[in-house]
């Protein structure tokens, strides 16, 4: 069966992970390391004008073209240019100048604009790559990681992604509630836990009761903009007042400047939970330097009203659940932030425990998700006892009269839920009903996030307050809202069209997935014309020193001068981008240079019989076989 | 056949409904096939039912957890994930929600009493409903019955409130009034432990009438008005624990 594999799609950091047997386990990257950074950059080079590039290779763009880089996009999925107005404040997005209100948001980088999915979808190519290159074949189905505070504006944007990416996405699964998964593995324990979750960009709190292999969450709540980039935040501010009133030097406006201040911010905070105190050095423009020391304390004290924030979303997370600190029984740390000791300290004091930190926090998730991938597809040995219940962190509803919300499904309900509405007309005749699902836990609409307005059309003409129109909505296992109606009396089922608030329609996904075909083709391109080049460079210097053996003298004039032209020709097109080229190229060559392969080996062979082994008779980087450049089979 | 896995965990699905699995054509075929194990159709059940169940109120909670647990094992979306029949996928997601809303209905006390009269065709929403609509288009307050042994306790209580209200909006404090009022809290908290008791005997006046089979007769209206009554008084203590949370909060 078709592997699935875990994915979580951070806002730092991104990673995907396998179940290898009965354990998950990160797959790394050709790097060799297991976090891809979630930095996505259009490559100014020349021979390779915007081409995408992710993660490791992306980060130094954004310090020396941060107009064609960007990170934390994750910041920006599902949302509209009215929600991310404090965002642009702190981060260097540039949102497309003719973005008009309710439309899906759209980042300018160089000379193109993307929606967040699109970046988004980058990323997950590059992960994806990563897996299919671990694997030798294709990977095609995900489980993707979300955080638990997501609404379904956000999941949908997630879902998007994926499918842009060329991926099947199975299951979104909620991020805390993966990082249970990890833990649980082991454990195998009944009770009740707690996963805090800080990571770069969202805050999650879950409340889960674990029963025989069974993970119910029982409650959840969070902060979907409260992370480690609030602290870097903070850093930075600090850093640019300095050098304001210091310095006289106004860098606000340098991207250059201020991405370089943000490295050093991240290098010290993560510093600064080993260490006592960091010494901050950051060169700026015409030779100056910011120099400053900051302590722990002093750490400790500027991140407290960023860190107090996670207090509310935990306290409301336990009354939820009717229960008291004393009954959990084990809490999980994850995310990056995590790793501060200063945090560790809260959640001790909230929990009156010692939080387990056994696993990576930055790598729990994305092994949870590999753990669901496998229940996905039907279990291993490991994991065909385990079953995920999750619950929707948000409370579902609908307007109702004068502007306020009935709630129709309530927050921390185990998905799927379900719920059914009646509605009626209020006028004659009326063949139109016009429904306002909501989402949040406010009283009034406008202080509800809106997820999706609809019309019910088609309905029979009755007098008015006559028909009765169902309405069912239905929260599925991802957290995703579907909705069906019909009319009862006559029978009819109405037409319903689903506006999303700020998603995607189905046809803006669609183009965008045959534009990723585009990118995936021009990726490819790329990527054959570097092997090619690679294999160009081996042939010829094999060849070259293919002259220095006797074999060489064996050779007639004629093959001589061939396989000179040969080499002269290869060389002409190999800096070339035309892939095709160069491959008849190499082929020709390999095809002039079979004769002195074989006459090499026949000396060298020859040479090992007078008792001499074929190491010591130093044909190793020579050409050696009959297709001395034969390429490896590639995976 | 039904009777060799009777002893199983599930009374679901033991034969309530008769017909064969779609997919096998086994007979008997409940939530899922005992056969083939497959998610069949869902139908148009009430949550008592879904969980084979009287509709009685009192209710073995754990008992309940157990089969919710079962049953999820058996349902959830999670297992047809892969699935080729897009039938199985549809309908495990509506089986499944179909189970969840039963299980969140059923497990809290509340919520189970206020089903179980809806099923009994009393619907609390249209009264409170048409009660807040009544008082929004005459301008008056939403009225609400206050229990007739309440009504002197209930009258000092809005008097202590609306002095405290207007003490704090002159910045002064009032210890003595404070006391007063946290032991009105007191005495609300214990009458709602009250209510609960009243509440049981509801339950087993109600479940006496189902006993006797009674469930659509004459014979259940004072045990349907009984449970009436008793949700009215709570959620109107309710209330006033809230307000007086409110006041000596703010």
């Amino acid at each position: 069966m078709e592997r699935i594999v875990g994915i979580d799609l951070g806002t730092t950091n991104s990673l995907i992970a396998f179940m290898e047997g009965d354990k998950p386990a990160v797959i790394p990257g050709a790097d060799g390391l297991n976090l891809v950074p979630s930095v996505v950059a259009l490559s100014s080079q020349e021979a390779a004008k915007d081409q995408t590039i992710v993660g490791n290779a992306a980060r130094k763009y954004l310090i020396e073209t941060p107009d064609r880089a960007i990170y934390s996009v994750k910041r920006l999925m599902g949302r509209g240019v009215e929600d991310v107005q404090d965002e642009l404040k702190f981060f260097p997005f540039r949102l497309a100048s003719d973005l008009t209100p309710g439309e899906v948001l759209r980042i300018q980088l160089g000379a193109k604009t993307f929606t967040p999915p699109e970046i988004s979808a980058f990323i997950l190519r590059q992960l994806k790559q990563n897996a299919e290159r671990h694997f030798g074949a294709p990977v095609s189905k995900a489980v993707i990681t979300v955080p638990a505070y997501f609404n379904d504006a956000q999941r949908q944007a997630t879902k998007d992604a994926g499918r842009i990416a060329g991926l099947e996405v199975l299951r979104l699964v909620n991020e805390p509630t993966a990082a249970a998964l990890a833990y649980g593995l082991d454990k195998k324990k009944n009770g009740i836990v707690a996963v805090y979750d800080l990571g770069g960009g969202t805050f999650d709190i879950s409340i889960l009761k674990l029963h025989d292999g069974i993970f119910e969450v029982i409650a959840t709540n969070g902060d979907t903009h409260l992370g480690g980039d609030d602290i870097d935040n903070l850093l930075i501010t600090i850093a640019l007042d300095d050098i304001a009133g210091d310095m006289k030097l106004d860098l606000r406006r340098n991207a250059e400047a201020v991405q370089a201040i943000r490295k050093a911010a991240i290098d010290a905070k993560i510093v600064l939970s080993s260490q006592p105190s960091v010494k901050l050095d950051i060169p700026l423009p015409e030779g100056r330097r910011y120099q400053r020391e900051i302590t722990r304390q002093q750490f400790e004290t500027l991140i407290e009203p960023v860190i107090q924030r996670t207090i509310d979303p935990c306290k409301q997370a336990l009354k939820d659940t009717g229960l008291e600190p004393e009954q959990i029984d084990e809490v999980v740390l994850v995310g990056g932030s995590t790793r501060i000791p200063r945090v560790q300290q809260l959640v001790e004091t909230l929990f009156h425990r010692n939080p387990h930190t056994e696993l990576n926090p930055d790598e729990v998730v994305a092994l949870g998700a590999a753990v669901q991938a496998s229940i996905l597809s039907g279990g291993s040995e490991a994991t065909n006892n385990m079953l995920l219940l999750d619950v929707t962190p948000l409370s579902l509803g609908i307007e109702a009269l004068g502007g306020v919300v009935a709630k129709i499904i309530h927050r921390n309900s185990t998905i799927p839920a379900s719920a059914t509405e009646h509605f009626t007309t209020g006028v004659d005749g009326q063949v139109n009903v016009a429904i306002h699902v909501l989402q949040g836990e406010r009283e009034l609409a406008k202080d509800c996030r809106s997820l999706a307005r609809f019309d019910l059309r088609g309905i029979p003409p009755m007098p008015a307050g006559l028909p009765r129109i169902e309405v069912r909505l239905l929260i599925d296992a991802n957290g995703i809202l579907q909705v069906s109606a019909r009319e009862q009396r006559s029978g009819q089922g109405a037409q319903v069209s689903v506006q999303p608030s700020y998603g995607l329609t189905d046809e803006q996904v669609e183009t965008m997935i045959l534009e990723s075909f585009d990118y995936a083709e021009q990726d490819l391109d790329q990527r054959q014309v570097i092997e090619a080049r690679n294999e160009a460079d081996t042939i010829l210097a094999a060849t070259e020193k293919g002259r220095t053996f006797p074999a060489w003298e064996e050779l007639t004039q004629a093959e001589k001068q061939q396989i000179a032209a040969q080499e002269q020709a290869l060389r002409a097109v190999k800096d070339g981008t035309d892939y095709h080229a160069i491959r008849n190229a190499i082929d020709a060559l390999n095809h002039g240079t079979m004769r002195l392969a074989e006459l090499m080996m026949s000396t060298a062979v020859g040479t090992a019989l007078k008792g001499k082994n074929l190491e010591t008779a130093n044909v190793g980087e020579g050409p050696t076989s009959s297709h001395p450049i034969s390429k490896a089979e590639f995976e | 056949m039904p009777e060799n896995v009777a002893q199983s965990a599930l009374p679901i699905a033991s034969n309530r409904e008769t017909g064969v699995c779609w997919s096998c054509g086994s007979m008997r075929a409940a939530h899922y096939c005992q056969s083939c194990g497959k998610v069949q159709p869902a139908s148009p059940v009430d949550y008592f039912s879904f969980f084979e169940l009287p509709r009685k109120l009192n209710l073995d909670v754990t008992a309940l957890e157990r089969d919710f647990y079962a049953l999820s094992r058996k349902l959830h979306p999670d297992l047809y994930a892969q699935s080729n029949e897009a039938e199985q996928r549809q309908w495990s997601l509506e089986k499944s929600s179909q189970l969840n809303d039963a299980y969140r209905t059923l497990k809290d006390p509340i919520a189970r009493t206020e089903y179980l009269l809806r099923l009994q065709g009393v619907n609390l929403d249209e009264q409170s409903t048409q009660a807040t609509e009544a008082a929004r288009t005459s301008g008056k307050t939403k009225k609400q019955v206050v229990p007739p042994d309440m009504l002197e306790e209930v009258f000092e209580l809005n008097m202590q409130i609306e002095e405290l209200r207007m003490n704090q909006k002159m910045g002064e404090q009032d210890p003595d009034l404070i006391e007063q009022l946290g032991d009105h809290k007191k005495s609300m908290q214990e009458k709602l432990k009250a209510v609960d008791q009243e509440l049981r005997a509801g339950w087993t006046a109600w479940d006496a009438v189902v006993d006797s089979g009674s469930e659509t007769t004459e014979a259940a209206k004072p045990a349907i008005q009984q449970l009436i009554d008793v949700l009215n008084r709570r959620s109107y203590i309710r209330n006033l624990v809230r307000h007086v949370n409110e006041a000596l909060e703010s």
